[in-house]
């Protein structure tokens, strides 16, 4: 049924349809009215779960942590502070191989303080093991719920997933909404059946101390499993869109790409924003494309690959830095590259957006505008106010 | 894929800890031993155990060593003696 819902409302209520049976989270903006939601309900006696409240991200990770590995399926949310204090937590639950689903509302990070998108925080912990996927608009975001409990408690999986909806963007914003019903739910994603769990009459220990002679190969089963997945997601997406009638494919989508001679390549709201400028510059004829990456761990290279061999220009657009280096999903999108006779041209690297700034049609038309130009750019700002930076503080 | 990260955890019973002893261990003589139980208060491991005077030994295949019960020992009964060979 469709429904008029914000983004964090629709996103607690898709939880609510996947039942957990622990929720632990800490309140931040923006991700806060989804973990408020859900103590609603749970307070109301609409969600059977335990909601445990705690006094920081740190304990609502260890929370989910320890409850994942007794052996419940589980939910916890976040935002870039909020993430980065869970870091240790974030990386642990990941080694110690844990199913568990969090939301990142994706925020820009400290210092100065800025509470609004961009996705610094998520970006910063893509090393983490987790898988991370990012949603265009709140229908993706609610759908790729279901798709990652479906994929961290598959048994060759036992990953944790990262769900990233640009903060407020998504979170805040307001659309009109397929709800899946309860019936739907039960049908594409069973009972949580752990693999292994913590059970006093049947004493195990997890993640124990593993010296030289063990460490390397828990690491390699972690991006060996990220790999296999680059398999599996499109496996559970086409049974997603056989029980919800919505197609995805789970890593990327390509946007009239095929005979494109210009192409875009972006993750998270942008892209919705993007396709917009894509159609009015195909209505006046320019032969442009997007490239939706939504699966950026695993990060699908080989489909990226197939996707832009043969486009003659191509700009990658970050709204994360890693300062003093290349903005990162550019550098990964040129890895894809290195040392193949097929491929663009040229590839562009543009930053956009950080600290929500408005990424207008009029920003990324611009984008469009410098691929025709004879340089090509690497890490170019959009946007950006060079009058700020002549403060002096001597 | 997954790598080696779950463990049967042994319990105490199959993990004899006693080999990290080095160097002394100690020696009940139980002749003036007047079970005060002050040994079995402060042993760390809990492996001293006695009922009643001059009854008092301890578990070697836990006992680290540490010398607290000859410490503690009011009556001198406990003394430390060089280590003879490995168990």
């Amino acid at each position: 049924m469709k429904e008029f819902l914000e983004g964090s409302l629709a996103v607690a209520k898709v939880i609510q349809l996947c039942k957990p049976g622990v929720v632990s989270a800490y309140p931040i903006t923006p991700q806060t009215h989804i973990v408020e939601e859900l103590a609603q309900m749970v307070a109301d006696g609409h969600l059977n779960s335990q909601f445990v409240n705690v006094e920081s991200e740190h304990s609502a990770a260890s929370v989910v942590l320890g409850a994942s590995a007794a052996g419940v399926r589980v939910y916890t949310a976040t935002s870039s502070q909020g993430l980065f204090y869970m870091a240790e937590v974030v990386f642990n639950i990941a080694g110690l191989r844990l199913p568990v689903v969090m939301t990142v509302a994706c925020r820009a990070i400290s210092a100065p303080i800025n509470i609004w998108n961009d996705q610094q925080d998520a970006v910063s912990l893509r090393d983490s093991g987790w898988v991370q996927f990012h949603a265009e608009d709140i229908q993706e975001a609610i759908d790729l719920h279901l798709i990652a409990y479906r994929l961290a408690e598959d048994k060759s999986m036992m990953l944790p997933v990262m769900v990233c909806m640009d903060g407020f963007i998504l979170t805040h914003g307001i659309e009109s909404i397929d709800v899946p019903t309860q019936e739907q739910v039960n049908k594409f994603l069973p009972d949580y059946q752990p693999l292994y769990k913590l059970d006093p009459a049947n004493p195990l220990t997890m993640g124990p101390l593993v010296d030289p002679e063990y460490y390397m190969e828990t690491r390699y089963a972690i991006d060996q499993t990220h790999k296999e997945a680059l398999d599996l997601i499109p496996k559970i997406t086409a049974e997603f869109s056989k029980v919800f009638g919505r197609n995805y494919n789970g890593l990327i989508e390509e946007y009239l790409t095929k005979d494109a001679e210009r192409v875009i390549v972006a993750m998270g709201s942008v892209c919705g924003t993007a396709k917009e400028v894509v159609d009015e510059l195909r209505a006046k004829g320019k032969k442009v494309g997007l490239l939706k990456i939504t699966s950026y761990r695993p990060f699908p290279a080989q489909k990226i690959y197939e996707a832009l061999k043969a486009v003659p220009k191509v700009a990658v657009i970050d709204r994360a830095l890693s300062l003093g280096s290349y903005a990162p999903l550019a550098a990964e999108v040129k890895a894809v590259f290195f040392g193949k006779t097929k491929k663009p041209g040229r590839i562009s690297s543009f930053v956009v957006g950080l600290g929500g700034r408005d990424i207008t049609k009029d920003s990324i038309k611009e984008i469009f505008r410098l691929l025709t130009t004879k340089e090509s750019a690497c890490c170019e700002y959009i946007d950006l106010k060079p009058e700020l930076l002549k403060e002096n503080y001597e | 894929m997954f790598g080696p990260l779950i463990s049967k955890p042994g319990s105490s019973r199959s993990n004899k800890t006693g080999s990290w002893r080095i160097e002394t261990k100690p020696k009940f003589l139980q002749k003036n031993c007047i079970a005060c139980n002050m040994c079995v208060l402060v042993c760390p491991e809990a492996c001293i155990h006695g009922e009643g005077k001059n009854t008092y030994t301890c578990d070697y295949n836990f006992c680290k060593g540490c010398g607290n019960c000859a410490e503690i020992c009011p009556k001198a009964d406990i003394v430390m003696v060089k280590e003879e060979s490995r168990e």
